[in-house]
């Protein structure tokens, strides 16, 4: 039973947490007052049946708890005073919507609080908003649990000694939150991809908790094209999770993928989110990156691929966000259009930029495999292996540098 | 009569079940989709997340075009999930269907179908 009722507190926690922290103006306070509520529910929705308004209920059963421990604290006593109207007036139903979105977008860009370092940011989001235990943080970054406890705290320190105001925000305040929250969970995504590979590492929780993110704020901002495109450009990658690891482990390319394994599901359901989001006629860098996934996700293979529109899309996203790894994305589907020449000569541009990125040499070492000049292509494989590559990363460099060294010997 | 079970619940509450209690939930429909395709012929939908819905309403004056909006501003409230069509014998046997689907994440709805059209028709 009580998995069903965890299920549920887990469903609830963001909005709830994000109410509770308005309230209390302190996040430990609201985490505690939450955790009381929860071990409440625990024992009385077996008993008296699940309420009608989960959301409402752990709300005030939290507030109540924490509204206690708030007079008995010499600390807060100065919060009660001060928010003291307030307290009187918090409603016994779920705030109304609006307030609602602006408490939990408040909470997540308190997460993303710029003093912080991208994966502490990422981490106390997992924590705080989520509700992920510390073992849980730390097997997704794959380290120490103590070390990601100490982290942790001292993230808490610093977000304490700078707070962010709980009036309600302006639009443009309020677009820039959203943008910058919406980075902070694609680039959770992000990092749960690239840590979930290798060596029966397959860390896939990052990647389901942003998610999860991402799905809360295309649910509490249905009007915004990009937040609907970035839980489409998630799921789209998402769907790929059985086929880009094989049964040793090893990193699969996109290329090489049996697209068999692709999650059917995740992509019907991506495909009807970017829809949505195209109708806005926004043209922002999730709409297009979504558009780019969408069209790898609907090709039955790479041939069929229609390697003229993601170059398309490429261009776009590259007015949008004028970066030498777009450009390079861009270039690799020239390569499928016009050939290896063509794409070895583009990114010449790009060389000194990308100098140090290992995806800029084995993309070169792979054109250069495609020429035939077997030479060159095992110096810039060599470069890659120079730039500290992650372990599957290591073993797909080190089978294309043995392909070309074979062909050199004729083999 | 053909009767529709309707199935409402908080959209997310499955996806956050652990897997095992997940493939719990989905062995009850996989047995009721194998049960009603024994007896003959069947409708069943499954909705995506309300996220993904967009809103026909109604145009407000006469003469101009329905409203597009992106959907119902989303909460975590109960909501449609999907449903299931069949022809059954009486209501008591709808139940007994009902029930193989039965779970904590879903209510469930058993009513009467007015009529029916495509795959199975109510005439």
């Amino acid at each position: 039973m009580s998995d069903w009722l965890e299920a549920t507190i887990t469903l609830h926690r963001p909005r709830a947490l994000a109410a509770l922290t308005r309230l209390f103006r302190d996040i430990d306070t609201a985490e505690e007052a939450f955790a009381e509520a929860c071990l409440k529910a625990l024992t009385v929705w077996p008993k008296d049946g699940t309420p009608r308004d989960p959301l409402a209920w752990l709300l005030t059963t939290a507030r109540n708890s924490g509204l206690d421990h708030v007079r008995k604290s010499q600390r807060r006593a100065a919060i009660l005073a001060r928010h003291s109207e307030e307290f009187q007036l918090m409603p016994a139903e779920t705030p109304d919507p609006d307030e609602m979105r602006d408490d939990v977008l408040r909470l997540l860009f308190i997460c993303c609080h710029p003093e912080l370092d991208r994966r502490d940011q990422i981490a106390i989001a997992l924590r705080v908003v989520l509700g992920l235990s510390v073992d849980e943080i730390a097997s997704g970054f794959l380290i120490r649990p103590k070390t990601m406890e100490q982290r942790i705290t001292r993230t808490k320190k610093k977000i304490a000694s700078n707070p962010v105001a709980f009036e309600t925000p302006s639009p443009a305040e309020r677009g820039a939150r959203l943008g910058e929250v919406s980075l902070m969970v694609y680039l959770m995504f992000s990092e749960g991809w690239s840590t979930s590979a290798g060596q029966n590492q397959i860390k896939l929780t990052l990647c389901e908790e942003a998610i999860r993110l991402a799905r809360l704020l295309a649910a509490l901002f249905p009007a915004m094209g990009e937040q609907a495109a970035l839980l489409a450009l998630l799921l789209f990658q998402h769907a790929r999770r059985h086929a880009r690891i094989d049964t040793d482990g090893k990193l699969v390319a996109l290329d090489d993928q049996d697209r068999s394994l692709w999650d059917r599901s995740d992509i019907a359901e991506a495909t009807g989110l970017l829809q949505k989001a195209q109708r806005t006629g926004h043209h922002g860098v999730y709409i297009v990156q979504a558009a780019i996934a969408a069209t790898h996700a609907h090709a039955d293979s790479v041939d069929d691929t229609d390697w003229a529109s993601i170059e398309s899309h490429y261009a776009a996203l590259y007015a949008l966000l004028p970066t030498p790894v777009i450009r390079l994305n861009q270039i690799a589907a020239q390569a499928k259009l016009h050939g290896p020449y063509y794409a070895l000569k583009a990114m010449e541009t790009l060389a000194q930029d990308l100098s140090t990125y290992r995806w800029f040499h084995a993309m070169r070492g792979g054109l250069l495999q495609e020429t035939g000049d077997h030479n060159a292509a095992i110096a810039a494989f060599e470069t890659v292996m120079n730039l500290g590559p992650t372990a599957p990363e290591r073993v797909a460099i080190t089978e294309k540098i043995e392909i070309s060294q074979n062909k050199l010997r004729g083999v | 009569m053909i009767y529709a079970i309707t199935i409402y619940g908080e959209p997310g509450v499955f996806e956050a079940l652990p897997k095992d209690r997940q493939e719990e939930v989905m062995s009850g429909h996989g047995a009721l989709q194998s049960a009603l395709t024994d007896r003959g012929e069947f409708v069943s939908m499954k909705l995506m997340p309300p996220t993904s819905a967009v809103m026909v309403e109604p145009a407000t004056t006469e003469g101009t075009a329905p409203l597009i909006t992106d959907g119902p501003f989303a909460e975590t409230k109960e909501n449609f999930l999907g449903f299931y069509a069949a022809d059954f014998k009486d209501l008591d046997e709808a139940l007994e269907y009902a029930k193989m689907i039965s779970s904590p994440v879903a209510r469930l709805e058993v009513r009467p179908v007015a009529w029916a059209g495509g795959a199975i028709s109510s005439e």
